[in-house]
Formats: C-alpha cells, sequence, structure tokens
C-alpha cells in the first residue's frame, strides 16, 4: 500500500520558491501533461506532472481552460436576468446554482416561497444529485479502463435527463428553480413514470456492484490509494463524500438542513478509510439515499398548491443593501453562493463556492506525489472534480 | 482477493442478449410537452411592447418592423426577431411576454447549411408555427400585477352636498406600487397626444424623484396638474398592462409627482424665459390651447398678451369643469407658471367687444384664436325655447362665476358625455345642498355600455343619486298652462345611426315616458362664438364645416392668424395642449420669418 506522505528524501529538494527542483536534463524525470484533452480529466483542466519511471513526484493542476467569467457577468445582470446563467457554472449538476442563487435573492428582499416549490427543489436538487453520480460512477469507473459502467450509466443518467425534460421543459440547463418559486406543476404520472426509472436505475446498479465493488482489479487499484489524511479537511475544505469517506460525517441536508430535508429521512453514507475505494463506495451509497429521497418527496409533498411567490415588477427590481451566504450540499460537497447587494437592481457582487474548487487544485497536489502515473485520473476523479465551478 | 471478486464481474455479459437502449431515429423524437424549444409568435395578439427585447440577457431579440404590420394604437407595428445564435432558451421572454403572444414550441431540430438562416424572423412561416406542445406562461405568473393600486376618494356620502374635490390622490407607498407595474414600452407615448415621457416620469416615481418628474412633464406639458386630474387619459387605453388587467394609472401618477413639488420649487425647475426677441403675439381665448402656446413662445422670448373675455383664466378648464373634479387653486397653479414666464392674462377683455381683432392684428406680429366651444346647442324639440331650459355649458359657468342658479328640486338633464354628468352632478350637489335631497334625471340616446362619459362619472353619478335613464330620445319639453317646465318628454331609442353609420336616431313611440322636472337642460355639445371675426374676416377666411379652416400647423388662411382649441380640432385638454405646442411652433417659424425678411 502506498503511503499518504511518501519519502521525499529520495525526491529532488524544494528549492527557495518552494517547488521541487527538477533537471529535466538527467534524463531522471519526465514532464507529462495529463489534460486539457485527456480521457482520464473531467473537463477542462490539466495536471502537469513530474514522473520519475512511472511514479509521480510532483503534480501541478492547471485551470483556466474554461473561464468565462461568470461572477462578473452576473453583476452586469439585473436579479431577474442572472438567473439564466448561473446554472452554466456547473454543467454537469447545474440545479444546486440555480437554487442557491433563487435562496440568496429571496433571502434579500424578504421574499416567502410557496411550500409547494420547496418541496419541487427538493425534488429537483436529489435528481440532479443522482445525475451528477451517474456521471461520477461512469467517470470512475472509465478512468480504470472499466469502459462499461460508463455506458450503463449515461443511459440511466439519460432516462433522468428524460423526467427532468418533462417536468423543467429542458434536459441539461433547466433553468426551472428561479427567484419566486419553480416554473410549473409535477406533470400528469410523473411520479409513476419516475418510479420506472428508479427501478431501472436499480436494477443497474445491482449490476454495477457486481461489476465494480466486487471486481478484484477495481478493488486493487482503488483500495488504500489516494488516502487523505482526515486532519487536512478543515485545511483543504474537504466536504461532502470526500469528507465522509474519511470519517467526518458533514452534510448539509443534515447539518443545517435547508428546503424540506427536516422532514425527509436519510443518513448521510460515510465510511473510514478515506481511500479511493471508500469514496466510491460512500458515493454508491449516497445514489440510494438519493433514490430513496426522490421517493419520500414524490409522496409527502402537496399535491397542489402556488409554486410561485408574487414578484415585484422584474424588469426594474431593486434589492434593498445587504448580503448573505446560502449553502448547500450538492454531490461533491458543500456548493455556497455568498451574494452581496447595494440597493440597486443589480448584484453587487457573486462569489460561487464550488467544492471542486479546494478540493482539485490545492488538495489533488498534495495528494499526486507518490502515486503511479495510471492513478492519477482516478485519483483526481475519486475526489470528483467538476472544472467548471472552479472557474466562474 | 476471492475467486468470486475475479468472476462477478463477467455477469455483465448477461446484457449481451439485451435490445440496443439508443433510439435510432433521433432527429424524430418527439420533446416533452413543456419542452422549450423554437418560439412561437401569434402576430395578431403582439402588441410590439418590446419587454421580450428588453428582458432578454442575450440581446438575442430585436423589435423590427414587419411588413403588413401596421403601427396604430396600442401596437408598435414592430415584432419580435431572435437570433438563435444568441438565445439559450430561457424563457424569460415568454414569462413576461404583456399578451401572452410569445410562446415556445417542443421543436428543436433544425437542419440548415447557412449558419446565418438560425432566426426565428416575424412575418416567415416556421414549420413549428401550429405546434401546441412547448413551454407556455402558467397563470399567475404576470409581470405588472392585474390590479390598479388602491387610492383614496371621498366617500359618496361625504361628496353629495358639496363641491370638495372626490380623488385624494396617490400617497407615497400606493404611487410607488403603482410605478412599479410599468414595464416601460412606451407604447402610451405615442398614444398621448402630447407625447409625453411617461415611462420616464413613471421611473421617477418609482426612484422618488420628483423633481425629475417634474421636469420631464413640464417638457411636454404646461397643464400637468390639470391633466394629472382631468386627462381623458388615452394613454391608458393603450398601456400594455391592460393586456394583463387593469392599465397603469398615468393620470394620477402624473399627478402624485405634481404633488409631491412645493409650488416654488415648481418655479425652480422650469426655469425662466429666453431673452426677449422683440416678438409680440396676442392670443385670444385663456383655455388649455392658447395658454400652452402662450408659455412655449414666452419661453422662447416672445412678448405674449392673452385676452380672455372671462374673469379669470383657465377657459372650460374653469368655467367647464366642476370643482370636485378640478379645484380652482389646481389650476390656478398651473397658470401662475405660465405667467411666471412673462405671459401677459387680460382678463374680462372680450374681443370684438372690448377690443377689436384689427387692433391685435396692428399691435402683434400674429394672433392665435383659442376661443373654445362656448356656446352649448339645443335640441330644437318643441318647447325648449324659453325660460326654464337651461344650457349645461351657461349653467356650469355661472356656477363657477358664483352667480345665483334656480336649483329646482327636480330637473332634467338630456345628454349623455362628461359635460351632462358635470351638470347632473353639480345640480344634485345644489340640489342636495339647498333641499336636502337629490333629484336628477339623466337622459341619453345611447345605452349605457356606449355613454361618451367615462365609466366613472356612470358609477359616481349613481352614487350621488343620479337617475341615469339610457336609451331615450327627447321629443318635448312638457309646459303647463302657465309656461313654467313641468317635464320631458322621450321616446325609446332602437336605433342611433343609420346604415350608413349617419346619425339618425329611430324610436320606439309605443315606449313614451315623461321625466318630471321643473327645470331641463341640454347637454348635446357646443359650438364655437365666432362674431368676434366681424363680417370682412369671416369672408376671407376659408372654412371646413362650420370650424375655420387651419393645415396642420394651425395656420389660417389668413398668414398672421392662427387657430387652435376646441374651436378647430377638440376635443379635450390634452389635445388642445398638444395643439398648443404646435401652433407655438409655427409663430415662431413665421416670426423668425419675418425676422429674416426685414
Amino acid at each position: 500500500m502506498l503511503s499518504f506522505q511518501p519519502d521525499r528524501s529520495q525526491y529532488p529538494q524544494p528549492g527557495p520558491d518552494g517547488r521541487l527542483e527538477v533537471d529535466l536534463e538527467t534524463g531522471k524525470y519526465l514532464k507529462l501533461w495529463q489534460g486539457p484533452n485527456h480521457p482520464g480529466i473531467t473537463g477542462n483542466m490539466s495536471v502537469e506532472l513530474t514522473v520519475c519511471g512511472d511514479e509521480v513526484v510532483e503534480g501541478k493542476t492547471h485551470v483556466g481552460y474554461l473561464h468565462r467569467g461568470f461572477e462578473k457577468l452576473m453583476e452586469r445582470r439585473t436579479f431577474i436576468q442572472v438567473f439564466p446563467i448561473v446554472c452554466r457554472v456547473c454543467v454537469p449538476e447545474p440545479d444546486f446554482n440555480e437554487y442557491c442563487y433563487a435562496a440568496a435573492v429571496e433571502e434579500l428582499a424578504g421574499i416567502e416561497v410557496p411550500e409547494m416549490a420547496t418541496w419541487m427543489r427538493t425534488l429537483i436538487l436529489e435528481m440532479g444529485r443522482f445525475n451528477s453520480y451517474m456521471m461520477f460512477l461512469g467517470g470512475i469507473s472509465g478512468s480504470l479502463g472499466l469502459g462499461l459502467v460508463g455506458q450503463w450509466m449515461t443511459y440511466v443518467r439519460d432516462l433522468m435527463l428524460d423526467r427532468f425534460e418533462e417536468l423543467t421543459g429542458a434536459r441539461i440547463y433547466h433553468m426551472f428553480i428561479l427567484p419566486g418559486g419553480v416554473r410549473g406543476h409535477l406533470p400528469e404520472g410523473f411520479a409513476a413514470r419516475m418510479e420506472e426509472v428508479l427501478q431501472t436505475a436499480e436494477k443497474y446498479l445491482a449490476d454495477v456492484d457486481r461489476v465494480m465493488f466486487s471486481n478484484s482489479v477495481f478493488r486493487l487499484r482503488t483500495e488504500g490509494v489516494g488516502v487523505i489524511d482526515p486532519a487536512l479537511f478543515e485545511r483543504f475544505g474537504v466536504t461532502g463524500p470526500n469528507a465522509r469517506a474519511g470519517g467526518v460525517v458533514k452534510d448539509v441536508r443534515k447539518d443545517s438542513p435547508y428546503l424540506v430535508y427536516d422532514q425527509l429521512d436519510f443518513i448521510p453514507a460515510s465510511g473510514k478509510d478515506s481511500d479511493i475505494f471508500t469514496r466510491v463506495k460512500v458515493r454508491r451509497a449516497d445514489i440510494d439515499n438519493s433514490i430513496g429521497l426522490i421517493r419520500q418527496i414524490l409522496e409527502k409533498m402537496p399535491k397542489s398548491g402556488p409554486v410561485m411567490a408574487r414578484l415585484p415588477n422584474v424588469l426594474h427590481w431593486k434589492i434593498p443593501r445587504g448580503e448573505t451566504y446560502i449553502k448547500g450540499e450538492c454531490s461533491r460537497g458543500e456548493y455556497g453562493y455568498y451574494m452581496v447587494t447595494d440597493g440597486s437592481g443589480y448584484p453587487r457582487r457573486i462569489n460561487v463556492r464550488g467544492p471542486s474548487y479546494t478540493h482539485a487544485m490545492a488538495l489533488l497536489e498534495h495528494l499526486i506525489p507518490g502515486t503511479n502515473i495510471s492513478d492519477v485520473a482516478a485519483l483526481m476523479v475519486s475526489l470528483h472534480t467538476y472544472p467548471p465551478e472552479i472557474e466562474r | 482477493m476471492s475467486l468470486r471478486e475475479v468472476l462477478t464481474p463477467f455477469t455483465a455479459w448477461k446484457h449481451v442478449l439485451d435490445a440496443p437502449v439508443t433510439i435510432p431515429d433521433p432527429i424524430g423524437r418527439e420533446a416533452a410537452e413543456r419542452y422549450r424549444g423554437f418560439h412561437q409568435n401569434d402576430m395578431e395578439t403582439c402588441i410590439g411592447c418590446g419587454t421580450c427585447e428588453a428582458i432578454c440577457q442575450n440581446g438575442a431579440i430585436d423589435m423590427v418592423p414587419v411588413e403588413g404590420q401596421v403601427t396604430e394604437k396600442g401596437d408598435s407595428g414592430l415584432r419580435p426577431m431572435i437570433d438563435y445564435g444568441r438565445c439559450c432558451w430561457c424563457a424569460l421572454c415568454v414569462d413576461v411576454c404583456m399578451t401572452g403572444s410569445l410562446t415556445m414550441s417542443n421543436e428543436y431540430t433544425w437542419v440548415d447549411t447557412d449558419p446565418d438562416a438560425f432566426r426565428f424572423i416575424p412575418g416567415l412561416e416556421e414549420p413549428w408555427k401550429d405546434k401546441e406542445a412547448g413551454y407556455r406562461r402558467e397563470g399567475g405568473r404576470e409581470l405588472s400585477g392585474t390590479k390598479r393600486s388602491h387610492m383614496g376618494e371621498l366617500a359618496p356620502a361625504l361628496r353629495g352636498d358639496n363641491f370638495s374635490e372626490i380623488c385624494a390622490g396617490f400617497t407615497r407607498e400606493e404611487a410607488i406600487l403603482e410605478a412599479d407595474r410599468c414595464v416601460e414600452c412606451g407604447l402610451c407615448v405615442a398614444t398621448c397626444p402630447a407625447h409625453m415621457s411617461i415611462p420616464d416620469y413613471i421611473a421617477a416615481v418609482r426612484d422618488q424623484d420628483y423633481d425629475r418628474g417634474l421636469q420631464l412633464l413640464y417638457e411636454t406639458n404646461p397643464f400637468s396638474e390639470v391633466c394629472g386630474r382631468i386627462c381623458t387619459h388615452k394613454c391608458e387605453t393603450s398601456c400594455a398592462a391592460l393586456h394583463e388587467g387593469d392599465p397603469i394609472a398615468i393620470r394620477w401618477l402624473k399627478r402624485h409627482i405634481i404633488d409631491n413639488v412645493p409650488m416654488e420649487r415648481r418655479l425652480e425647475l422650469v426655469g425662466g424665459a429666453k431673452p426677449a426677441n422683440g416678438h409680440r403675439v396676442a392670443i385670444v381665448g385663456a383655455g388649455p390651447g392658447g395658454l400652452t402656446a402662450a408659455y412655449d413662445l414666452a419661453r422662447e422670448g416672445c412678448a405674449v398678451t392673452v385676452f380672455e373675455a372671462l374673469a379669470a383664466p383657465g377657459g372650460m378648464m374653469r368655467y367647464g369643469i366642476p370643482e370636485y373634479r378640478l379645484p380652482y387653486d389646481a389650476l390656478d397653479r398651473d397658470v401662475a407658471v405660465i405667467q411666471a414666464m412673462g405671459v401677459e392674462i387680460r382678463c374680462n377683455m372680450r374681443v370684438g367687444r372690448d377690443i377689436a381683432l384689427d387692433d391685435l392684428k396692428r399691435d402683434h406680429d400674429a394672433v392665435i384664436l383659442a376661443i373654445g366651444l362656448q356656446m352649448g346647442r339645443g335640441t330644437r324639440i318643441p318647447g325648449s325655447e324659453g325660460p326654464g331650459v337651461e344650457k349645461a355649458v351657461d349653467l356650469l359657468r355661472r356656477i363657477t362665476a358664483g352667480e345665483d342658479v334656480p336649483v329646482p328640486e327636480r330637473v332634467v338633464v338630456i345628454g349623455g358625455g362628461n359635460v351632462a354628468f358635470d351638470i347632473a352632478r353639480s345640480m344634485a350637489r345644489l340640489q342636495k345642498a339647498t333641499h336636502g335631497t337629490v333629484g336628477v334625471t339623466l337622459t341619453a340616446l345611447e345605452d349605457r355600455a356606449h355613454f361618451l362619459a367615462d365609466a366613472e362619472e356612470l358609477i359616481e353619478g349613481a352614487e350621488e343619486g343620479v337617475e341615469i335613464i339610457d336609451k331615450r330620445g327627447p321629443q318635448e319639453v312638457m309646459r303647463d298652462a302657465s309656461g313654467a317646465v313641468t317635464g320631458l318628454r322621450s321616446w325609446a331609442v332602437t336605433s342611433i345611426f343609420d346604415d350608413q353609420g349617419r346619425f339618425a336616431p329611430a324610436y320606439d313611440q309605443a315606449d313614451e315616458r315623461v321625466h318630471e322636472g321643473a327645470m331641463v337642460i341640454e347637454a348635446i355639445g357646443q359650438m364655437a362664438d365666432v362674431s368676434l371675426l366681424g363680417a370682412e374676416l369671416t369672408e376671407a377666411l376659408d372654412w371646413n364645416r362650420g370650424r375655420i379652416a387651419i393645415d396642420a400647423g394651425f395656420r389660417t388662411s389668413e398668414p398672421w392668424l392662427f387657430a387652435v382649441g376646441d374651436a378647430v380640432k377638440g376635443p379635450d385638454v390634452i389635445n388642445a395642449v398638444a395643439d398648443g405646442h404646435r401652433v407655438a411652433q409655427s409663430v415662431m417659424e413665421r416670426v423668425s420669418l419675418q425676422e429674416g425678411i426685414s
């Protein structure tokens, strides 16, 4: 088993600037770029590896390939005009942006959201979490050469996208949760069709359990690899499944319940080994949580009622001076929107806290040294990295 | 690691015989019912308000002219063109559409080799034009609210025997709420005869910047305080909010601005006139048309003298409109601002009696006739000549002037316009004060739905005890042996216009009624008193159906003489204000031209 803190005496020593002094001329080391176009990289970022043989002695994360300046764009748009662009901050799980933004606006503007809308929002968020995990399972298995799971999960995710489509009117960027509530009610017969999807998902997930978790290759390559010392959680701002896999049971849904999570039964999944395998296992258990939550929500939610609060005229909507931070538990950890308003018709500042920012930039650099080249992809994916949310 | 963990993954092979899960023909796949796909726009329902263009955060929507689409009241004639290279399908445009004409179909495939082809162009037939499925705005998400903000009013019980103003005007909170409903489409600006900057001054109310609001009002209307109370507010009939519910209370918001700027501040904000330019202009009649022209010309530096036959300026605003609708001090403030521009108003100077029109011509570079319609028309039915039958405008003038007016216990009013209601409600007040009871019967040719008077006149009139009888044609003023009026005999109206649309009332003679009353008041229209022109000038001028003929610049056929207001065009204060501006411009052109020649 590889230790988390390798014996650095055999590696080049850090220079005055803290960077390792690698003399490529010696032929002992090689620079290897993994990404930005690489199947083992989730999205548009890259890791600059320094390898000695097939062992990685240093890894430097590079972002910037996807910068679209969303936070700045938001400052130039009226409060309602921000709503269609926030979802683009994170492609695979866009709904969290919509929820956090809407909740921040509602808090600062003093808008009461109808109860029906809070249930709908919770449903959407759990559906989004489910889909995010589908991508994750495909990604982690793919990064270890097990492409089959990716194909299955893409199919299951597509079934869920069909449900998104009929509920929200779009497949990827749903633009359904907007300040004041949500855009519509459940379509007729939605719960039954959702149940079909969930049952199909459960069938495929049982297959996944067999080909992944009961797979000697998968276990060999993930157990004990990429261990994050729980002592680092605080320092690197590790949240969500990454932290829960290390025995630190943090879940915003439980710790400070938002929406209707206090009315739903679930136990956040956790582990203690803090390696890749445990992180995947925790997420796998969290999928079951999501499936259970979707069922609970569809059963418990009110059958009728308004879904939208009365907004002021959004064409010239001004929000009093104030600031707030809205957070929620997304599939990767704590997702948050910090918003400052100055009494004008535009947000003064919006800062998006995407968990990938802390997980995949600083922490990854810390975890890489001492791993094998072929493990870097799995290590990165196991942190559940979505580069778009790093670059807002 | 066990053997089981080596073998278990091979269970995946069981899927080998499964049917493929992919869709063989994705192009033909129907999207979900509420899918947000390519747009649809009902060209007939769309009013071109441009709210979709304003909300689009991608700048994907442009309002463009469309062949065959005409600009008319409440319709800009423009329609949205959508660039699908920019659109993000957020559907905010659909959500804010004031008429609900803009929707989205669930069509999402479009194949073309031309990258510029991907635009929604109004007027072109899209293949998905008639698709039923797609995203529609759910009810209740209306943008501007369907209800007008509340405004305080005097209760009927408190206003029956006095001439106190009925409407209290908006409070600040009410005004901000009402101003918030505006979507700033500007359709109202096109409809307002004076083209007031309505969305801008409504924005000033929202921003609580009354100084800016007042300056905006005075850019186009020196009678904003008057219009803020009694304007016929045609703007509100073209308001985009009308399609969702109540139109914005544009008139009351205007009044709210004026009410919130003290008089001294108003004078400061309006500013002074330009230096004198040496030109002299005479204006006959101190009504809204004449005084607006006077205001403009004085600001340009002309020496303006207004000759008014009656004792105080204002014309019909003072002597026609009752005080409960327009308090005299409100009118006085508007007039005071005009006087502050250096306009000299000479009251009790009837041109043709106290001073000759020729004298005015001799002493001035131009003369503007703004004499209004001061003479009431008669019904000419049997018995209408003689005492006990009055013209509404004469009575209203006498009430304003404080003269003694006979107040019988029962009166009958003929007419269904605003003047008829003005006199009916004035008489009702006088009766209530004198006798303690109201006995006014108002008869009109039209049915209730087609009364020419504003809807609130019918409501408030009835509240004040006026008996309103529709579809009655006056036939005879009944008199007793002594000649005193006893009532009005009327027949039921079966139709007002003939097949060609000409005025030719038809009656059901079997349905005859006598409306009791010791006085009959005729309120069926007015005409101008043009006796001041004199025979020679009357002969020399061009006429158009009994009115002095004018061109678009309000010039008569005599180069020195201009005419404006009800006497030549009408029909209300805001039109007179608009025309006042235009005639002032024509006069300025003429005097500038003279300057060039000399």
